[in-house]
Protein backbone atom coordinates (compact mmCIF):
# COMPACT_ATOMS: atom_id res chain seq x y z
CA UNK A 1 0.00 0.00 0.00
CA UNK A 2 1.24 3.30 -1.13
CA UNK A 3 0.96 6.16 1.95
CA UNK A 4 -1.56 8.42 2.41
CA UNK A 5 -0.06 11.29 0.38
CA UNK A 6 0.48 9.17 -2.94
CA UNK A 7 -2.73 8.12 -3.71
CA UNK A 8 -5.35 10.30 -5.93
CA UNK A 9 -9.23 10.45 -6.77
CA UNK A 10 -9.79 8.43 -10.06
CA UNK A 11 -7.42 5.91 -9.98
CA UNK A 12 -9.09 2.64 -10.78
CA UNK A 13 -7.60 -1.00 -10.20
CA UNK A 14 -9.42 -4.06 -11.43
CA UNK A 15 -8.62 -6.54 -8.92
CA UNK A 16 -9.55 -9.92 -9.53
CA UNK A 17 -12.54 -11.93 -11.00
CA UNK A 18 -14.72 -14.84 -10.28
CA UNK A 19 -16.85 -17.62 -11.23
CA UNK A 20 -20.17 -18.23 -8.46
CA UNK A 21 -20.45 -22.35 -8.77
CA UNK A 22 -23.88 -23.82 -7.19
CA UNK A 23 -21.73 -25.46 -4.16
CA UNK A 24 -20.09 -22.72 -3.27
CA UNK A 25 -23.44 -20.40 -3.41
CA UNK A 26 -25.19 -22.82 -1.29
CA UNK A 27 -22.18 -23.40 0.94
CA UNK A 28 -21.79 -19.50 1.67
CA UNK A 29 -25.84 -19.25 2.03
CA UNK A 30 -25.95 -22.58 4.62
CA UNK A 31 -23.54 -20.70 6.87
CA UNK A 32 -24.73 -17.04 6.81
CA UNK A 33 -27.89 -16.06 4.26
CA UNK A 34 -30.29 -19.46 4.49
CA UNK A 35 -33.26 -18.29 2.43
CA UNK A 36 -34.23 -20.60 -0.26
CA UNK A 37 -33.58 -18.95 -3.19
CA UNK A 38 -29.50 -19.23 -2.42
CA UNK A 39 -30.21 -22.36 -1.27
CA UNK A 40 -32.07 -25.20 -3.22
CA UNK A 41 -33.02 -24.87 -7.07
CA UNK A 42 -36.36 -25.82 -6.92
CA UNK A 43 -37.00 -22.97 -4.43
CA UNK A 44 -35.68 -20.48 -6.38
CA UNK A 45 -36.75 -21.62 -9.80
CA UNK A 46 -40.20 -20.80 -7.97
CA UNK A 47 -38.88 -17.03 -6.62
CA UNK A 48 -39.33 -14.10 -8.56
CA UNK A 49 -35.44 -15.05 -9.07
CA UNK A 50 -36.04 -17.49 -11.23
CA UNK A 51 -32.98 -19.52 -10.59
CA UNK A 52 -30.41 -19.91 -7.35
CA UNK A 53 -28.33 -17.13 -6.63
CA UNK A 54 -25.84 -15.94 -4.55
CA UNK A 55 -26.02 -14.11 -1.27
CA UNK A 56 -25.44 -10.71 -1.88
CA UNK A 57 -22.85 -10.46 1.07
CA UNK A 58 -21.59 -13.89 -1.01
CA UNK A 59 -20.79 -11.34 -3.80
CA UNK A 60 -19.56 -8.85 -1.02
CA UNK A 61 -16.99 -11.14 0.57
CA UNK A 62 -15.83 -12.36 -3.03
CA UNK A 63 -15.36 -8.51 -4.05
CA UNK A 64 -13.65 -8.09 -0.20
CA UNK A 65 -11.31 -11.27 -0.69
CA UNK A 66 -10.14 -9.71 -4.07
CA UNK A 67 -9.26 -6.27 -2.40
CA UNK A 68 -7.46 -7.96 -0.23
CA UNK A 69 -5.24 -10.22 -2.35
CA UNK A 70 -4.90 -7.47 -4.85
CA UNK A 71 -3.16 -5.05 -1.92
CA UNK A 72 -0.87 -7.79 -0.70
CA UNK A 73 0.77 -7.93 -3.80
CA UNK A 74 1.40 -4.56 -4.14
CA UNK A 75 2.86 -4.67 -0.65
CA UNK A 76 4.81 -7.65 -1.89
CA UNK A 77 6.30 -5.55 -4.20
CA UNK A 78 7.21 -3.07 -2.58
CA UNK A 79 9.07 -4.88 0.28
CA UNK A 80 11.04 -6.75 -2.56
CA UNK A 81 11.76 -3.31 -3.92
CA UNK A 82 13.50 -2.78 -0.42
CA UNK A 83 10.39 0.48 -0.48
CA UNK A 84 8.57 1.09 2.63
CA UNK A 85 4.86 -0.24 3.50
CA UNK A 86 1.96 1.94 4.71
CA UNK A 87 -0.31 0.68 7.94
CA UNK A 88 -3.93 0.56 7.01
CA UNK A 89 -7.45 -0.29 8.75
CA UNK A 90 -9.60 -0.36 10.49
CA UNK A 91 -12.60 0.57 8.40
CA UNK A 92 -15.29 2.88 9.61
CA UNK A 93 -17.97 1.26 7.29
CA UNK A 94 -19.68 0.77 4.60
CA UNK A 95 -21.89 3.07 2.16
CA UNK A 96 -24.52 2.88 -0.52
CA UNK A 97 -24.16 -0.59 -1.15
CA UNK A 98 -26.51 -1.38 -3.81
CA UNK A 99 -27.32 -4.94 -5.73
CA UNK A 100 -28.69 -3.99 -8.69
CA UNK A 101 -28.68 -7.36 -10.38
CA UNK A 102 -28.70 -11.00 -8.90
CA UNK A 103 -25.17 -12.86 -9.15
CA UNK A 104 -26.66 -16.85 -10.94
CA UNK A 105 -24.67 -19.95 -11.21
CA UNK A 106 -21.99 -19.39 -13.78
CA UNK A 107 -21.98 -15.68 -13.78
CA UNK A 108 -18.63 -14.62 -13.54
CA UNK A 109 -18.16 -11.59 -11.95
CA UNK A 110 -14.83 -8.88 -12.28
CA UNK A 111 -14.02 -6.83 -9.16
CA UNK A 112 -12.48 -3.19 -9.79
CA UNK A 113 -11.93 -0.39 -7.02
CA UNK A 114 -11.55 3.26 -7.99
CA UNK A 115 -10.74 6.36 -4.97
CA UNK A 116 -13.61 8.57 -5.32
CA UNK A 117 -12.58 10.61 -1.59
CA UNK A 118 -9.58 11.66 0.05
CA UNK A 119 -9.67 12.97 3.54
CA UNK A 120 -7.67 13.98 6.20
CA UNK A 121 -8.94 14.87 9.98
CA UNK A 122 -7.00 17.50 12.28
CA UNK A 123 -7.62 15.04 15.12
CA UNK A 124 -5.81 12.55 13.65
CA UNK A 125 -2.66 13.13 11.96
CA UNK A 126 -0.95 9.89 11.38
CA UNK A 127 -3.74 8.80 9.19
CA UNK A 128 -5.90 9.70 5.92
CA UNK A 129 -9.60 8.11 5.33
CA UNK A 130 -9.33 6.57 1.67
CA UNK A 131 -12.68 6.21 -0.10
CA UNK A 132 -12.85 3.54 -2.47
CA UNK A 133 -15.80 2.78 -4.71
CA UNK A 134 -15.94 -0.91 -5.30
CA UNK A 135 -17.98 -2.93 -8.20
CA UNK A 136 -18.84 -6.18 -9.50
CA UNK A 137 -19.72 -6.48 -13.29
CA UNK A 138 -21.01 -9.94 -14.97
CA UNK A 139 -20.18 -11.09 -17.90
CA UNK A 140 -22.13 -9.20 -20.08
CA UNK A 141 -21.39 -5.88 -19.18
CA UNK A 142 -24.16 -5.54 -16.32
CA UNK A 143 -23.21 -3.96 -12.85
CA UNK A 144 -24.04 -6.55 -10.19
CA UNK A 145 -22.90 -5.08 -7.20
CA UNK A 146 -21.64 -1.41 -6.09
CA UNK A 147 -20.29 -0.03 -2.26
CA UNK A 148 -18.39 3.01 -0.97
CA UNK A 149 -16.16 1.65 1.14
CA UNK A 150 -13.82 3.62 3.71
CA UNK A 151 -10.06 2.86 4.87
CA UNK A 152 -7.83 4.62 6.97
CA UNK A 153 -4.29 5.03 5.47
CA UNK A 154 -1.43 6.02 7.03
CA UNK A 155 0.57 9.25 6.28
CA UNK A 156 4.14 9.91 5.66
CA UNK A 157 4.11 11.59 9.00
CA UNK A 158 7.96 11.46 8.72
CA UNK A 159 8.07 14.14 6.08
CA UNK A 160 6.72 16.38 8.08
CA UNK A 161 9.64 16.85 9.87
CA UNK A 162 12.01 15.97 6.73
CA UNK A 163 13.92 13.29 8.86
CA UNK A 164 13.53 11.15 5.84
CA UNK A 165 12.66 13.52 3.08
CA UNK B 1 -45.38 -16.74 7.61
CA UNK B 2 -44.38 -12.59 7.75
CA UNK B 3 -45.38 -11.16 4.98
CA UNK B 4 -44.97 -7.47 4.14
CA UNK B 5 -48.00 -6.34 6.33
CA UNK B 6 -46.66 -7.62 9.21
CA UNK B 7 -44.11 -5.01 9.47
CA UNK B 8 -44.70 -2.32 11.29
CA UNK B 9 -42.68 1.07 11.78
CA UNK B 10 -41.82 1.10 15.38
CA UNK B 11 -41.51 -2.24 16.03
CA UNK B 12 -38.36 -3.38 17.77
CA UNK B 13 -36.97 -7.47 16.83
CA UNK B 14 -34.89 -8.27 19.57
CA UNK B 15 -32.13 -11.56 18.96
CA UNK B 16 -30.23 -14.31 21.58
CA UNK B 17 -26.61 -13.47 21.87
CA UNK B 18 -24.09 -15.05 19.80
CA UNK B 19 -20.70 -16.27 20.69
CA UNK B 20 -18.18 -14.94 18.65
CA UNK B 21 -14.41 -17.84 19.04
CA UNK B 22 -11.12 -16.85 17.96
CA UNK B 23 -12.34 -20.56 15.08
CA UNK B 24 -15.13 -18.27 13.80
CA UNK B 25 -12.73 -15.00 12.89
CA UNK B 26 -10.15 -17.01 11.35
CA UNK B 27 -12.35 -18.84 8.97
CA UNK B 28 -14.09 -16.16 7.89
CA UNK B 29 -10.93 -14.38 7.48
CA UNK B 30 -9.00 -16.72 5.52
CA UNK B 31 -11.58 -17.59 3.07
CA UNK B 32 -12.81 -13.12 3.02
CA UNK B 33 -10.71 -11.26 4.29
CA UNK B 34 -6.89 -12.78 4.71
CA UNK B 35 -5.68 -9.71 6.85
CA UNK B 36 -2.85 -10.26 9.68
CA UNK B 37 -5.36 -8.96 12.38
CA UNK B 38 -7.93 -11.04 11.61
CA UNK B 39 -5.94 -14.30 11.43
CA UNK B 40 -3.36 -13.89 13.74
CA UNK B 41 -3.22 -13.20 17.47
CA UNK B 42 -0.12 -11.79 17.42
CA UNK B 43 -0.16 -9.84 14.42
CA UNK B 44 1.04 -6.47 14.54
CA UNK B 45 2.79 -5.58 11.17
CA UNK B 46 1.03 -2.98 9.23
CA UNK B 47 -2.28 -2.59 11.16
CA UNK B 48 -3.62 0.79 12.59
CA UNK B 49 -5.74 -1.32 15.49
CA UNK B 50 -3.64 -4.40 17.29
CA UNK B 51 -4.60 -8.25 17.94
CA UNK B 52 -7.03 -10.40 16.49
CA UNK B 53 -10.37 -9.05 15.81
CA UNK B 54 -13.14 -9.85 13.66
CA UNK B 55 -13.68 -8.93 10.02
CA UNK B 56 -15.75 -5.92 9.19
CA UNK B 57 -18.14 -8.37 6.70
CA UNK B 58 -18.07 -11.37 8.99
CA UNK B 59 -19.77 -9.29 11.67
CA UNK B 60 -22.15 -8.39 8.69
CA UNK B 61 -22.48 -11.88 7.58
CA UNK B 62 -23.28 -12.62 11.26
CA UNK B 63 -25.64 -10.58 11.33
CA UNK B 64 -27.19 -11.56 8.35
CA UNK B 65 -27.22 -15.13 9.78
CA UNK B 66 -29.22 -14.23 12.74
CA UNK B 67 -32.07 -12.13 10.63
CA UNK B 68 -32.04 -14.76 8.25
CA UNK B 69 -33.07 -17.24 10.92
CA UNK B 70 -35.19 -15.17 13.30
CA UNK B 71 -37.26 -13.06 10.79
CA UNK B 72 -36.52 -13.91 6.76
CA UNK B 73 -36.59 -18.00 7.01
CA UNK B 74 -40.52 -17.73 7.91
CA UNK B 75 -41.64 -14.75 5.68
CA UNK B 76 -42.09 -13.58 2.16
CA UNK B 77 -38.41 -11.99 1.85
CA UNK B 78 -37.54 -11.26 -1.58
CA UNK B 79 -33.79 -10.22 -0.77
CA UNK B 80 -32.45 -6.51 -0.57
CA UNK B 81 -31.65 -3.71 -3.30
CA UNK B 82 -29.66 -2.66 -1.37
CA UNK B 83 -27.98 -1.18 2.17
CA UNK B 84 -27.63 2.29 3.06
CA UNK B 85 -25.05 2.49 5.58
CA UNK B 86 -23.08 -0.05 7.96
CA UNK B 87 -20.86 1.64 10.63
CA UNK B 88 -18.20 -0.42 12.44
CA UNK B 89 -17.89 0.96 15.48
CA UNK B 90 -16.02 -1.32 17.92
CA UNK B 91 -13.35 -4.41 17.25
CA UNK B 92 -15.32 -7.24 17.67
CA UNK B 93 -12.88 -10.11 19.74
CA UNK B 94 -12.91 -13.63 20.65
CA UNK B 95 -14.97 -14.75 23.14
CA UNK B 96 -17.42 -11.60 22.54
CA UNK B 97 -20.65 -12.64 22.85
CA UNK B 98 -23.26 -9.86 20.18
CA UNK B 99 -26.45 -8.85 21.08
CA UNK B 100 -28.68 -8.01 17.82
CA UNK B 101 -31.72 -5.39 18.25
CA UNK B 102 -33.41 -4.13 14.78
CA UNK B 103 -36.01 -1.67 14.54
CA UNK B 104 -38.50 -0.88 11.88
CA UNK B 105 -37.97 2.11 10.83
CA UNK B 106 -39.85 2.24 7.47
CA UNK B 107 -42.33 0.20 5.31
CA UNK B 108 -44.11 1.12 2.05
CA UNK B 109 -46.02 -0.37 -0.67
CA UNK B 110 -43.72 -0.85 -4.21
CA UNK B 111 -45.04 1.91 -6.59
CA UNK B 112 -43.87 -0.35 -9.91
CA UNK B 113 -44.66 -3.63 -8.42
CA UNK B 114 -47.79 -4.01 -6.59
CA UNK B 115 -46.81 -7.83 -5.14
CA UNK B 116 -44.43 -6.22 -2.82
CA UNK B 117 -43.93 -3.57 -0.57
CA UNK B 118 -40.27 -2.23 1.09
CA UNK B 119 -39.06 -2.02 4.45
CA UNK B 120 -36.46 -0.49 6.08
CA UNK B 121 -34.57 -1.94 8.77
CA UNK B 122 -32.19 -0.15 11.67
CA UNK B 123 -29.84 -2.78 13.38
CA UNK B 124 -27.80 -2.27 16.15
CA UNK B 125 -24.79 -5.22 17.71
CA UNK B 126 -23.74 -4.97 20.98
CA UNK B 127 -21.26 -6.94 22.91
CA UNK B 128 -20.97 -7.79 26.22
CA UNK B 129 -20.25 -4.48 27.46
CA UNK B 130 -23.25 -3.26 25.96
CA UNK B 131 -20.60 -1.14 23.72
CA UNK B 132 -22.06 -1.05 20.21
CA UNK B 133 -19.97 -3.29 17.53
CA UNK B 134 -21.89 -2.43 14.31
CA UNK B 135 -25.11 -0.22 12.75
CA UNK B 136 -26.56 -1.21 9.82
CA UNK B 137 -29.56 0.77 7.74
CA UNK B 138 -30.80 -1.60 5.10
CA UNK B 139 -33.64 -1.95 2.78
CA UNK B 140 -35.60 -5.49 2.40
CA UNK B 141 -38.24 -6.65 -0.06
CA UNK B 142 -41.36 -8.47 1.08
CA UNK B 143 -44.34 -9.99 -0.96
CA UNK B 144 -47.37 -8.41 0.33
CA UNK B 145 -50.34 -11.13 1.47
CA UNK B 146 -52.96 -9.03 -0.22
CA UNK B 147 -51.86 -7.26 -4.02
CA UNK B 148 -53.88 -3.80 -4.03
CA UNK B 149 -57.51 -4.03 -4.96
CA UNK B 150 -57.61 -6.56 -1.91
CA UNK B 151 -57.19 -10.32 -3.91
CA UNK B 152 -54.94 -12.72 -2.14
CA UNK B 153 -52.05 -12.96 -3.51
CA UNK B 154 -51.27 -16.46 -4.98
CA UNK B 155 -48.48 -17.53 -2.77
Amino acid sequence: MTYFEDLRVGNRTEVGRHTFTAEEIKAFAREFDPQPFHLDEEAAARSHFGALCASGWHTAAICLRHVVLARHREQADRRQRGEPVAKTGPSPGLRDLKWPRPVYVGDTITFAQEIVELRTAANRPEVGLRVARHTGTNQRGELVYSVLSSTFIERRTHDLDGAQG
Amino acid sequence: MRAFEDFRVGDIIEFAPLAVTAADIKSFAARFDPQPMHLDEAAQQNTIVGGLFASGLHIVCMHMRLFADGVLRDSTSMGSPGVEEIRYLAPVRAGDSLTLRVEIVGARPSKSRPEMGLVNFRSRMVNGDGKAVMEMRATLMFGRRKVAGGIEAAR
